[in-house]
Formats: structure tokens, sequence, C-alpha cells
């Protein structure tokens, strides 16, 4: 079975581009250029310089040995957050701004949940002078107020999501319609693997620097590239996918995709998407959603901004379907608890996302012998508001 | 032959009025396409609600957000369009997103709309491959016509191909835009209108997004067979005295 993409845009029953006429020509655009801009010599060679230079990657694969005693378990930490801005979520607009130059854009737009992808996007945008628009959920400008300040620094105009919950989500619909809008000089920025075909296969292929680099670390590590579990948290599910990607045929390797529960999957207020989710079209691409019996797409909540997304990337829903990926949910309460956790045994604060895949250790058990690789996703500087509320610091 | 059909052949300055069911009341949907043919409208377009409507501006937006406040959903609409043919006769056509319709039911949708005299439906968000791989026998086999939209970045190619999938007709955007903005006919608007005649297509086209006066309308008219007004008219609606809204809205264009 393949697990990646086929010739027509879909991942099994999922993928595919469901937009609008008015986005057919620039997504179209896209999809016949991506690969062969990506493939091209000239590319590879600017991509992996700002990867080494700009963001300082390879970023480290970190054995956590106090974490490993605690859970009986060799846990590495893919350390995602020491990227420069924060996240992996840079990965992706490197990537993406060096393939924009190369389709003659001069304007990007962006949506943003935690911030972290709109800081990835405004900063490419500093580094290669274009302009730059992200927008945001009115929610989220609130509780991520450190990331609207660096985006507004970076010379970023940062366009407020009023619609709908006022998260992610909304502003995902807001940086579309601007697309629309902007039909000829712009390029849109997607920061996770979802949307219309190419995007979620573009956006994995940038961020499988990931996985590409954990093996070799695994093996100067361990001796052997195959680890038993690999682990990540899913919003969109990029820095999952990244995480996954070269090990998904890898069929000995355990994939974990953590998905945030909220408020817990019965409370109403929850993102876990593929326990309350069904089968249908968001955002360009049929997946699987949170939506009503009349598919109307239904507002998830999560504390960390960065999951409170009612959707997954269309591959994540085939890794689901298949049963090739295990996909579970953390309440906000245990995720804060395990960032504490990391906080106070390893000296490392990660943002509330990626506290998410942390806090799942809790429910698995192990022999002593496994290793275990965990994507730490980001760092929590932009979260220390949120994390002081909650601890009483 | 069909009423899409028939209107085409027998008419041209069409005037084509969208509105949301379910707004500004729940059980506004058939009131409103009655006046609107009392007042002179040529075809309707009914939107069924979406809570992420992409392709739409502020106004159609926030319609369809109170449409679904008030409870509005495809049943219910099917419901409400029971007797429709009872005091409607103008052609109507159901529009909205894709995953309503998936969720309810492509064919299940395709029969309802039948039942009750619906005549085609425009899906913006409905890809062109799937519905010809998948989906154009069920609407053939119902009777029902899938209105496609064209862009001044369509190209030809496509545009024939789109030509040859329709049955009833095109819908020209005068620009790429969400809709509820202002038409604005520069040369390149103009330019772009004339590539389109030049095609000589067997459907005919109407022009909409962005036609919200007499004056926006009538410039469409020299273009095309007719146009389509969306958010100016739902703007205008007064939930307290509809048919008066309606009938001082509908004045400008048919005095
Ligand atoms: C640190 C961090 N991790 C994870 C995510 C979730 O996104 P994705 O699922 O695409 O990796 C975000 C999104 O903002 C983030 O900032």
């Amino acid at each position: 079975m393949s697990y990646f993409v086929n010739e027509k845009g879909y991942y099994g029953d999922f993928g595919g581009a469901y937009i609008p006429e008015m986005l057919y020509p620039n997504v179209e655009e896209l999809r016949q250029n991506y690969l062969k801009i990506i493939d091209d010599a000239d590319f590879q060679k600017e991509f992996h310089q700002l990867l080494k230079d700009y963001v300082g990657r390879p970023s480290p694969l970190y054995l956590a040995k106090r974490l490993s005693k605690k859970y009986n378990a060799n846990i590495f930490l893919k350390r995602e957050d020491l990227n420069h801005t924060g996240a992996h979520k840079i990965n992706n607009t490197i990537g993406q701004i060096l393939l924009a130059e190369r389709l003659g854009k001069k304007r990007i737009i962006a949506e943003t949940g935690a911030g972290q992808h709109g800081v990835a996007t405004a900063t490419v945008c500093a580094l290669r002078g274009l302009e730059c628009v992200v927008y945001m959920g009115e929610i989220d400008i609130e509780r991520q107020a450190p990331n609207v300040a660096r985006m507004k620094m970076l010379g970023a105009k940062v366009v407020p999501a009023t619609s709908g919950s006022k998260t992610l989500k909304d502003a995902t619909n807001e940086a579309m319609r601007d697309w629309i809008n902007n039909p000829v000089d712009t390029h849109y920025i997607i920061g996770s693997v979802v949307g219309p075909h190419p995007y979620p296969d573009m956006v994995a292929i940038f961020q499988s620097i990931i996985s590409e680099e954990t093996k070799k670390q695994l093996i100067e590590q361990t001796g052997n590239d195959q680890p038993d579990y690999v682990l990540a948290c899913v919003g969109g599910g990029s820095n999952a996918m990244g995480m996954f990607y070269h090990f998904i045929d890898d069929e000995n390797v355990k994939l974990i995709a953590v998905e945030a529960a909220g408020k817990g999957v019965d409370s109403g207020f929850s993102a876990a998407t593929t326990t309350l989710g069904k089968e249908g079209v968001l955002h360009g691409s049929r997946s699987i959603l949170m939506q009503t019996h009349d598919g109307q797409v239904v507002e998830p909540h999560s504390v960390s901004a960065g999951l409170d997304y009612p959707g997954i990337g269309p591959q994540h829903a085939h890794l689901f379907k298949t049963g090739r990926g295990k996909y579970v949910s953390i309440t906000d309460d245990e995720s804060l608890q395990a960032g504490l956790l990391l906080t106070q045994m390893e000296g490392i604060i990660p943002a509330i996302e990626s506290a998410h895949a942390l806090a799942y250790l809790e429910k698995m058990t192990f022999t002593g012998a496994e290793n275990v690789v965990i994507c730490l996703s980001g760092r929590g500087d932009k979260d220390m508001d949120t994390y002081m509320k909650y601890f009483g610091l | 032959m069909n009423r899409i059909k028939t209107l085409f052949k027998e008419k041209k300055d069409i005037l084509s009025i969208y509105y949301t069911a379910g707004y500004p009341n729940l059980g506004d949907t058939v009131a409103i396409a009655e006046e609107l043919e009392r007042c002179g409208a040529d075809l309707l377009e009914i939107g069924f609600p979406y809570s992420d409507p992409v392709a739409d501006g502020p106004v159609i937006q926030a319609s369809s957000k109170q449409a679904l406040d008030n409870g509005m959903d495809l049943k219910l609409l099917f419901e409400q369009l029971k007797d429709l043919r009872k005091t409607v006769s103008i052609p109507v056509l159901l529009m909205g997103y894709v995953n309503p319709m998936l969720q309810f039911g492509v064919e299940n949708f395709c029969k309802a709309c039948a039942e009750v005299g619906v005549d085609g439906c425009i899906v913006p968000d409905l890809p062109m491959v799937e519905y010809e791989d998948l989906y154009a026998p069920i609407f053939e086999a119902n009777g029902i016509s899938n209105i496609f939209l064209v862009t001044p970045q369509t190209s030809p190619d496509r545009i024939r191909k789109i030509d040859g999938l329709s049955n009833g007709f095109i819908y020209l955007l005068s620009s790429s835009a969400t809709t509820g903005q202002h038409l604005n006919v520069s040369e390149d608007t103009e330019a772009y209108f004339s590539r389109i005649e030049a095609l000589k297509l067997n459907n005919p086209t109407i022009i909409g997004f962005g036609i919200s006066s007499r004056e926006t309308f009538d410039k469409a008219c020299k273009y095309a067979k007719g146009a389509i007004v969306g958010s100016a008219f739902v703007k205008s609606l007064k939930a307290d005295d509809l048919q008066l809204s309606i009938q001082s809205f509908m004045k400008t264009f048919r005095p």
C-alpha cells in the first residue's frame, strides 16, 4: 500500500483540490511546478544552505536521560524548538519562500494559530524582502501576544480574523479569501499539511528534513535507524508528517499522532479530530473533520492555539484509516502537566502543542529497551502567559 | 425543454437574484422567492448556508451565519421547498459549498432537487474532475444542471472543457473576487468579456459577483445574457418588513 500522494492528488480516499474556480489557476500553477522546482539542484542547494546557516539545522536529537529513567525507555527529543524562530514551522516557510520567488510572486500571505507559522513566514519575508500579510484569529491574537509583536516588528501586517470561532480555521478562511482577491502576484504559504493538493505533499516534503536527520542521528547514537516509536502532536499535522515521513514505509516503527482533547473528548470543548470527526471537505481537501450532521464545521477547543483546528491533513486521515498510524488525544490539563514536567526534569520549556506529545508517555508502558523519538515541535516562550496562569507562577 | 433553457431562449437582460435560505428569518425562504418573481426576477439562486464560506465576502458570510443560527439545514430547506412549484414558476438554483452536499449525499441531494422542482445548482468548491468522474451521471439522471464559474484567469482550454460539461449556462465572474465587491469594468474586463464572446460557447453566460446597482447590471448585460445580484440584495432585506424591502430593492431593476 502507498501512504504517499498519487498522481491525482489523493492519499487513498483523501486529498484532492476542492477549491473554487478563482483559486484554480494559482493551485494548478503550483501543482505543475512544485516538484520540478524542489528537485532542481539550485533550489536544493539554497534550501539546505539556509536550513544550515540560518535555521541552525540539523536540530539535535537529544537523549533525555532523566525522562528516560522515569518512563523506563530511551526517550529521544528531536529539538525543533531550537530552530530559529522557535519551532518546526520555519522548515516549511524557507522552502515555500524560495518556491514563491521562483514563481515570480511578490506578495506573501499566511494564516496562523499559535503565531509560530506567522512568525516563521514574517521572518522569511523579511529575509527576502517580500511583502507579508498574516491572518490570525482574534482570540489567538489575545492569547499569543508575544508572537503578534514579533510579526509586527518583522514588518508583517497582522489582520485579525473576526468570523466564526476567531481561531485558526477562520484565519485560514480569510487567507483563502485574500488569495481569491489577489490571484496574480500573491503566494499563500499554508502552514501545515492541509489545503488543496499539492499543499499537503509540498509541506510534508519540506518538513521531512525532521525524519531525514533523525534517522542519521539514530544510527550515530544507537546504531539502528529504526526506533520502536515515533510520537508527534497533530494540529493540521505538519510536524508529525515531517517526523513520520521517512519512517512511514518502515512498518515496524510505530507512529503515534497526538491530538488535542481540550477539556475532554466528550466535553464539547475538544479538537480530537479523529475521535470526533467524520469524512468531509475542509479548506480544499477531503479529509476527516469535526462537523455537524449537516456538514457544518464544528468549532474546536484546545488550550494550545496551534492544535485548535477542526481537521487534519489528508495524509493523516489516510494513515489513520489504514491503521498505519495510531491517533490518540491528550487533554489541556495533561499537556500542561507534561510541559511542567519536562521543564523541571530536563530544563526545557516546551510549546504546549509539543507538550501534548510528551504527555502521551504517561499512557505507554515500556520494558526499558525501547527507543522512542518525540518531536519537540516548538519552545514554550510564546506560552509563558498560559503556563503562569495555570500554575499560578 | 427545461426551465433554464427556456428562459435563456426567450429572454435577454436576465435578472438573477441570490439570497440565503433561512435568512433573515428561518421561514422566509419561499416567501422571498414568491415576492421576487412578482417583482420581475427571472432566475433565483437560493444559497444553502455553510459555516466556512471561503468564496464569500462579509454580507453573505453574515447571512449564512444568521441562517445557521436560525436552524437552517438541507433537510429543512427541501421541506420548505416542497410546494415551491405551486407558487413559483421561474427557474431556481441552489448554491452552496460541497461539504453540506456530501454529508446529505450527492444522490439524495439531486433527487431532492428534482422532487421539489429545483433546476440546478452551483457548488463553487466542487472540482471539475470530481464532478466529471463521480457525480455528472447522478446530476444528469435527475435532470439537474451543474453551473460552473469562469474567471478572467481561466484558460481558454479550460473554458471549453467547462462549456462541454455545462448544461444551462456559465457563470462569468467579472474578476477573481469574493462576493460583494464592486464591478469595475476596466479595459481588461472588457477584453476578457470579448474573449469569452469570441469563443462562441454552446452555453450562454451571465455575469456575477459585484453587480450591486442598475448601472452595473446594465453594463454587465452588454456583455452577457444577464447578471446576478447577490450581496446588494441580501443587504437590503429587512426582517420586519420583508415584502416592502424586496419591492423597493427590485424597483430600481424592474421599474
Ligand atoms: C510548536 C508547534 N507545534 C505544533 C503545531 C501544530 O501544527 P502542525 O500540526 O502542523 O505541526 C504548531 C502550530 O502552530 C506549533 O506552533
